[in-house]
């Protein structure tokens, strides 16, 4: 463990700091904003300054450990390395987009703001970090405002959807709780990076059999399917459209652009170096969903006549590169050439999660000023010809959309490629049959570009509002963003690739 | 027959005797024209101190007893003494309550009959010899006779006196007949001469039966079930310090003599072979803690309980409702009196007397702390009712509504008693259980005694709605009329006096026992 | 220190009596300084004993003819549970301010209530404890008949009755403990060295074990604890729920298991897949919290559904206990701490915040009263509370249940997954009925919100929010660091658990 340069428990400060915001926000409603948008700058810069003081050899760094109940193996142990510092400053941006893009919440304010700051701790927490019960406390903690978003300042639907999203990711979270008792029953330990050493050895398979027979892979399936419903991966996704488009637009940015990332988070931070060699036994039937969530998600995406839900299947199918990459390389290593499959692969994922999360956020958020300007509309078919009265409004957009397609350049290309770079040589069927996921969504995000911003204007958007000043200064930083780490991914990947490595030389499958 | 023995041994009945004709003088000769009232507190406070006066007699009586030709025909001391000492303090303490009454002009006889009544009980509590026993046991019913009728106002009162003179006279013609067995049986009237008597020559079936009689006789003066069917009447129809007296000093006394006669007799054995025995034989033969002549007073105390706390429930009548409870409660301590023949060696307190009386352990001294502190508590209950009837002019419950409001000291009062006879902490009542239940368990540890201990202690569950029923009325429910109700100042002061000294006593239960040990 | 407790709430209930009725304000300002006062004793004494061990308070000859002694004894889990009397003893009258018919007498039962709690985890005497625990029951009738709502007559009777029959197979077992042992004492550290037979242990561990059961709401004799909470005024509830049935769970630790551990023992034959008395009383306690938490997801009344949770939840303290480890019996003390502000917390927003406002309890009702826009205090407050409730991470029954699950599967892993499935019908519970009493997707229409302007919900006071702060902070606390309490529970029990052995 390395203690961090500054000499004080960062990661805890970091975690509290939006409860702290939270409360005076819900004090103090007239100025619930400002405090939230304060409260995520500040967020914002110490992410950067974890970002910047990860160790060099892409281990744990900036550890705090803490006895809590020893008798229970619980432990207060925070720490990062490049995949949780990364997940850490995605959060920290898309809280602020997020905040940012909601400039008039009518109804209660001060509740609202603080919910989404409770959410912030509760992402930051949860990448932050080792112990079971402090990662668990805050994967459940970030569900209660996610769910009171929805349920109290929702669409029409936000009922039913509320009430999918909840009981969904409650059963998932049970199935983890029961396999990580199991576990701990059998290890006595609840801490990641000791179980992680104890699986790289092989002995966690020895001590869980020898205490309860032959259930890790039950134990695995459990663990695999709470994260499932997190991801989500197909077919455990049926809450997600309800729940993306009932909710406001700029809690959407929230849920997809950083809660989403939980799951797949989970699946790297547990899932894959406890359970990798029963990941790697069913391997083929996982790469077979993954391909599912990526071709499904695409076709679905084509299919749908409401922009949210257009992008919340695209987020289905974004995700499902993750998931492909993270099966595809749970494969025993067998060559320097594998090895370099699975690294890039890994890379992949990980640029992938933290592009997907700034573009889909983006993308939400544009959605989001359409239906501020247009009274709430966001059906395809509703709007036509907008590039007309709103030029940069369409190009930002488009910027945005087609990043979200893959074009190169853009920060979406990066990911998607260096995951089929690694796919490729280790699964080339599931490769195969994903790119018809590309070739299905490009096909979907051209359709939608042409719908809304090409062909000609209807009457009544003749007068469509383009973008204000506040609102273009908000969003060059999103977009620049976008473009420099398509241009230069080097920004991200030399802090994200030691960490892949280490990782990669310590699981065992 | 050394007369100044006799004399000494007799002082507190004296006493007793020379206060009746004391109150009569007093009341017929010289405060005759004075108001009620006065002659009312004149009689009392001359009964009062007449007891107290009594009082400083047992203690003065000392140990010694009273015997003719080497047959003790009166004990002092122990038991005795102490059932002595409690009739008097109970006598005295009904006395206080009728301060305030007005049921009858005829206060001097009133006042002569109690003393007259709790000389006999004095007899009783102290007679060993069965002729002794007869007397004072007719002095005592007859006095209860004409007090239970002392309303001549109210029909009830004369209907209640009336049945239980027949009653009890046919119950004292069934103790005659038995006693008259005992005689037969073994040529003497003495207690423990009929002990040794019987004891020599062996067991015989006859002995079963005079047995049976005189349970009959002696079941009926404490209220037990088949020989209860008096008590309800008598308890609704007697003025209210009469009836505290018939529930507490009749009993104190009657219960007494049970001890004395049962830690004589029930460890004689009757015959074996004869079929009438076979089923108490066979009882024996199930569980030894109880002699074969206890399994009756078995059956009595069992029934007691189950019917008396049963019948509770159904009542409407706070007084009836005390009978019945007066009748469950005979149960228990019935329960106590079989397993009197048994010694315990653990507690050496209780030195032999005169080499004559048996020490009788445990089952006695829990009898007695029982018997007493019930006693106490019945008379309080009395007197509660006592103003609540005289204020709504019924002792229905639905007179009790309110009463929280109406007059809370009082309601506090009813409070305390009513627990305590329910066997609830820290009350002297629980105590008074607990230690009675506590003595039967220590005698036996087989399976019976526990089920008839659990079945006590089931009833007793039981009688806790009956009297949280009451409770209810007075703390719970509306009241149709909040109008308050007013005591007698004396009368408020006996009544809270007595709660004080139940919570009292509940909460240093050592302070009785003490006492009693003392003897 | 802590023996001034029991004084204090018994003199205060004395004193509170005589006050007059026509000063309620009087009257509950001096309850809440009693209250207070007790709290803090208990502080302190939790504070002064937390590296102790077992202390002996109090230890006077009471009734030398038969052993009886005075004898007051506090060891870490009489601290924790006196510390949660203390706790919910303050909230309970702060929930109580609105109280105004016969308040002096109200007081007066409250406080002996609390007094005669207070005795029955300090006593270190069996014949004591019993006398404490028997106080308990009649100020609990009264409370409940006088100031209750729905039935109460009945339901106060009903508790009573239970408690006593309850209480009565208690004083059986102590009486033949007592009688069988010899020892010729009741003291607990007497009874436990007197080295009881083991064939008397076999029968009387099970009678005194159901004996207490029954007030800790053991199926299949808990019928009493939805009634009595739903009569209840809701201090009272808050105090049954809260406290009282922690007493029948605590007397089965202290006495049963303490005193009669043998009759846990395996039988020498099997019937019907249970081998021991600890068998039957696990399954006992895992079908009470699995049938609690069924019943209460089909009830349509508010108060039910946290009645019947109750007895789900006491479920696990009862599984604790017969688990029989360290670990197990940490859990069960931590829970019945947990579960006792929980409790409270929920019986207050019910019962003081919401009924007394809607005056309806009926889901059906509550639904169209749109109650998180209108009462948004009491609906946050139900959403902490509902948390707490389902054993959310980071507050304390989150710790609790997992202790006792961990408990359970190294006693038997089938009693956990029984237990696993409660947890699971818990959050199913809770959260419909925090749906359908707060967060209702119902719209409401233009007249229903002129009625609601018209006839606008009387303010949060200022002791309801206290109350709520109170009991938030102390699940909350404990949720966050459960060592506060885990340090005097773990030692505690290990010395039971040796003397057990």
């Amino acid at each position: 463990m390395n203690d961090v340069a500054t000499g004080f428990s960062i990661l805890t400060l970091l975690t509290v700091l939006p409860l702290a915001g939270a409360l005076l926000a819900l004090f103090i409603p007239r100025h619930a904003r400002g405090i939230a948008l304060i409260t995520a700058l500040v967020g914002l810069a110490m992410a950067l300054v974890v970002w910047l003081h990860l160790p060099a050899d892409g281990s744990i760094g900036m550890g705090e450990r803490i006895s809590w109940v020893p008798s229970l193996g619980i432990e207060y142990h925070l720490g990062v390395d490049g995949l949780g510092a990364l997940m850490v400053l995605l959060s920290a941006v898309v809280t602020l987009m997020s905040v940012d893009a909601a400039h008039r919440v009518h109804h209660q304010p001060g509740l609202y703001y603080a919910l989404v700051l409770a959410l912030e701790s509760g992402l930051f927490g949860s990448f932050t970090a080792l112990n079971f019960f402090h990662w668990f406390l805050f994967w459940e903690l970030s569900l209660i405002p996610a769910f009171f978003l929805i349920k109290l300042w929702g669409g029409p639907n936000r009922g039913p959807a509320s009430t999918q999203f909840f009981i969904y990711t409650m059963a998932g979270s049970v199935a983890l709780l029961l396999s990580f008792l199991a576990v701990f029953l059998s290890t006595g330990s609840m801490d990641f990076t000791e179980l992680t050493a104890l699986a790289a050895s092989g002995s966690l398979t020895q001590m869980v059999t020898a205490h309860l027979g032959a259930v890790m892979p039950w134990l695995a399936m459990g663990v695999l399917a709470g994260f499932a419903v997190k991801v989500p991966m197909v077919p455990f996704h049926t809450w997600l459209p309800a729940a993306y488009a009932e909710a406001p637009s700029p809690v959407t940015m929230l849920l997809t652009g950083a809660m989403s990332k939980m799951g797949v988070y989970g699946l790297l931070r547990i899932a894959i170096p406890l359970f990798g060699p029963q990941i790697a036994a069913i391997r083929t039937p996982l790469l077979i969903l993954a391909v599912a969530t990526v071709v499904m998600g695409a076709w679905a995406a084509a299919a749908q006549k409401d922009l949210k839900r257009v992008f919340a299947y695209s987020s289905v199918n974004h995700l499902g590169y993750c998931l492909l990459g993270i099966f595809a390389l749970a494969v025993p290593a067998s060559g320097a050439a594998a090895q370099a499959s699975q690294a890039a692969a890994l890379n992949g994922v990980i640029l992938q999660m933290f592009n997907h999360g700034l573009t889909a956020a983006a993308l939400f958020w544009f959605i989001a000023m359409i239906q501020f300007r247009t009274g709430g509309l966001r059906g395809i078919d509703d709007f036509g010809g907008l590039r007309k009265p709103a030029p940069v409004f369409a190009g930002l957009m488009g910027i945005a959309l087609f990043s979200s397609l893959g074009l190169p350049g853009l920060n979406g290309f990066v990911g998607e490629f260096l995951i089929f770079r690694g796919v490729f040589p280790l699964a080339w069927i599931a490769a195969t049959v994903s790119v018809l996921g590309l070739l299905v969504y490009a096909a979907a995000i051209l359709t939608v570009i042409q719908k809304v911003f090409s062909g000609p204007v209807p009457e009544h958007w003749a007068k469509f509002p383009d973008l204000h000043h506040s609102e273009r200064l908000a969003l060059a930083p999103v977009i620049g963003l976008m473009i420099l780490l398509g241009l230069v991914p080097q920004l991200i990947v030399d802090g994200v690739n030691p960490t892949v490595v280490y990782l990669l030389a310590h699981w065992r499958f | 027959m050394n007369y100044a023995d006799l004399f000494r041994a007799m002082l507190p009945e004296t006493v007793l005797e020379i206060a009746a004709l004391l109150v009569l003088v007093v009341d017929l000769g010289f405060v005759r024209k004075a108001a009620l009232q006065t002659r009312v507190a004149v009689a009392s406070l001359l009964g009062i101190v007449g007891c107290i006066v009594a009082i400083w007699g047992v203690y003065a009586a000392g140990n010694a007893g009273f015997s003719v030709d080497g047959e003790l025909l009166l004990s002092a001391g122990r038991i005795a003494g102490v059932a002595q000492v409690g009739i008097l303090v109970l006598s005295a303490i009904t006395l206080l309550l009728l301060v305030g009454e007005e049921f009858t002009k005829h206060v001097g006889e009133y006042v002569a009959v109690v003393l007259m009544a709790a000389a006999g009980g004095l007899i009783i509590a102290a007679a060993q010899d069965l002729l002794v026993i007869f007397v004072g046991l007719e002095l005592l019913s007859l006095g209860l006779y004409i007090l239970t009728a002392f309303a001549k106002k109210s029909g009830k009162s004369a209907e209640a006196a009336m049945k239980y003179y027949l009653f009890g006279g046919m119950s004292a013609a069934f103790l005659l007949f038995g006693f008259s067995y005992f005689y037969g049986l073994t040529g003497t009237t003495n207690l423990e001469g009929i002990q040794t008597a019987i004891a020599k020559s062996g067991p015989t079936p006859l002995l079963y039966v005079a047995w049976i009689l005189v349970v009959a006789g002696l079941g009926f003066k404490v209220a037990a079930v088949p020989f209860h069917l008096w008590a309800p009447d008598t308890y609704e129809g007697a003025p209210a310090p009469a009836a505290a007296f018939i529930a507490s000093v009749s009993k104190v006394a009657s219960f007494a003599l049970i001890l004395t006669i049962g830690s004589k007799w029930l460890t004689l054995q009757p015959d074996s072979t004869s079929g009438l025995v076979g089923l108490a034989v066979a009882l024996h033969a199930i569980d030894k803690t109880w002699t074969q002549l206890a399994v009756v007073l078995l059956f009595v105390s069992a029934a007691s309980m189950v019917l008396g706390n049963l019948a509770a429930l159904a009542q409407v009548s706070v007084r009836r409702l005390l009978a019945y409870s007066a009748i469950a409660h005979a149960g228990y301590i019935l329960l106590g009196v079989t397993t009197l023949p048994h010694y315990s060696t653990a507690i050496a307190e209780f030195p032999l007397i005169v080499g004559r009386i048996i020490s009788v352990g445990n089952s006695a001294n829990a009898v007695i702390y029982y018997i007493l502190t019930y006693g106490l508590t019945t008379i309080g209950a009395f007197g509660v009712v006592g103003v609540v009837e005289r204020a709504t002019g019924s002792d229905r419950l639905d007179s009790f509504l309110g009463l929280h409001k109406r007059n809370p000291i009082l309601a506090a009062v009813l409070l305390v008693l009513f627990l305590s006879l329910a066997g609830i902490p820290p009350l002297v009542g629980f105590w008074a259980k607990f230690n009675l239940f506590a003595a039967v368990l220590n005698v036996g540890a087989g399976p019976a005694p526990f089920a008839l201990v659990a079945l006590a202690i089931a009833l007793s569950a039981v009688s806790l709605y009956y009297y949280l029923q009451v409770l209810k009325r007075a703390y719970v429910m509306p009241a149709a009329d909040e109008s308050p109700i007013k005591a007698n100042p004396v009368t408020t002061l006996v009544l809270v006096a007595i709660a004080a000294a139940v919570v009292i006593m509940g909460c240093f239960p050592a302070l009785l026992q003490n006492w009693i040990a003392s003897f | 220190m802590l023996a001034w407790c029991i004084y204090i709430s018994f003199g205060g209930a004395f004193i509170a009596a005589l006050l007059p009725n026509r000063k309620p304000g009087l009257v509950r300002w001096f309850a809440l300084g009693v209250a207070l006062l007790g709290l803090l004793h208990a502080m302190a004494g939790f504070a002064a004993g937390a590296s102790q061990g077992s202390q002996v308070l109090t230890d006077k000859l009471w009734v030398p003819a038969m052993g009886i002694h005075y004898m007051l004894v506090a060891d870490g889990i009489s601290r924790v549970l006196v510390l949660l009397t203390g706790i919910a003893a303050v909230a309970g009258i702060l929930f109580s301010w609105n109280v105004e018919l016969r308040v002096n007498q109200f007081f007066a039962f409250y406080l002996a209530l609390i007094g005669g709690v207070y005795g029955v985890f300090l006593s270190g005497d069996l014949f004591l404890l019993f006398v404490f625990y028997e106080i308990a029951i009649i100020p609990k009738y009264f409370l409940i008949a006088i100031w209750g709502s729905t039935r109460r007559e009945y339901g106060a009777m009903k508790l009573a009755l239970y408690s006593f029959v309850g209480s009565a197979m208690v004083l059986i077992g102590l009486l033949a403990a007592y009688a069988t042992s010899g020892s010729h004492t009741t003291t607990l550290a007497g009874l436990a060295h007197a080295g009881l037979p083991v064939s008397f242990q076999m029968w009387c561990f099970p009678l005194v074990f159901v004996g207490f059961g029954i007030l800790a709401g053991m199926w299949p004799f808990h019928t009493w604890a939805p009634t009595g909470h739903v009569a209840a005024p809701t201090a009272a509830s808050m105090l049954l729920a809260g406290v009282v049935m922690k007493l029948g769970a605590y007397g089965c630790l202290r006495v049963a298991i303490g005193l009669f551990p043998h009759g846990l023992d395996p039988w020498s034959f099997t019937l019907l897949g249970l081998a021991s008395w600890r068998d039957v009383f696990a399954l006992l306690a895992v079908i009470g919290i699995i049938y609690g938490a069924l019943v209460a997801l089909a009830q349509t009344d508010f108060k039910f559904v946290i009645g019947y949770s109750s007895v789900s939840h006491m479920g696990f303290v009862l599984l604790g206990l017969v688990t029989l480890n360290q670990i197990g019996l940490d859990g069960a003390v931590l829970q019945m701490f947990s579960h006792g502000v929980i409790a409270g917390l929920l019986f207050a927003i019910v019962g003081r915040i919401v009924y007394d406002r809607t005056h309806t309890r009926q889901f059906a009702e509550l639904e169209h009263m749109h109650l998180a826009r209108r009462m948004p205090f009491a609906a946050w407050a139900f959403v902490g509370a509902g948390l707490a409730s389902m054993g959310l991470p980071g507050f304390s029954g989150f710790i609790a249940e997992l202790q006792v699950l961990v408990g359970a599967w190294r006693a038997n892993p089938l009693w956990a997954m029984g237990a696993g499935v409660g947890i699971i019908v818990a959050v199913a519970y809770t959260w419909r009925a925090l749906q359908k009493a707060f967060f209702t997707d119902h719209v409401p229409g233009a007249h229903e919100l002129e009625a609601e302007k018209a006839h606008p919900f009387a303010p949060i006071t200022w002791p309801e929010v206290a109350g709520v702060a109170l009991l938030g902070i102390s699940t909350v606390a404990v949720g966050v660091y459960p060592r506060i309490l885990l340090d005097q529970i773990e030692p505690a029990v290990k010395a039971l658990l040796g003397g057990v052995q």
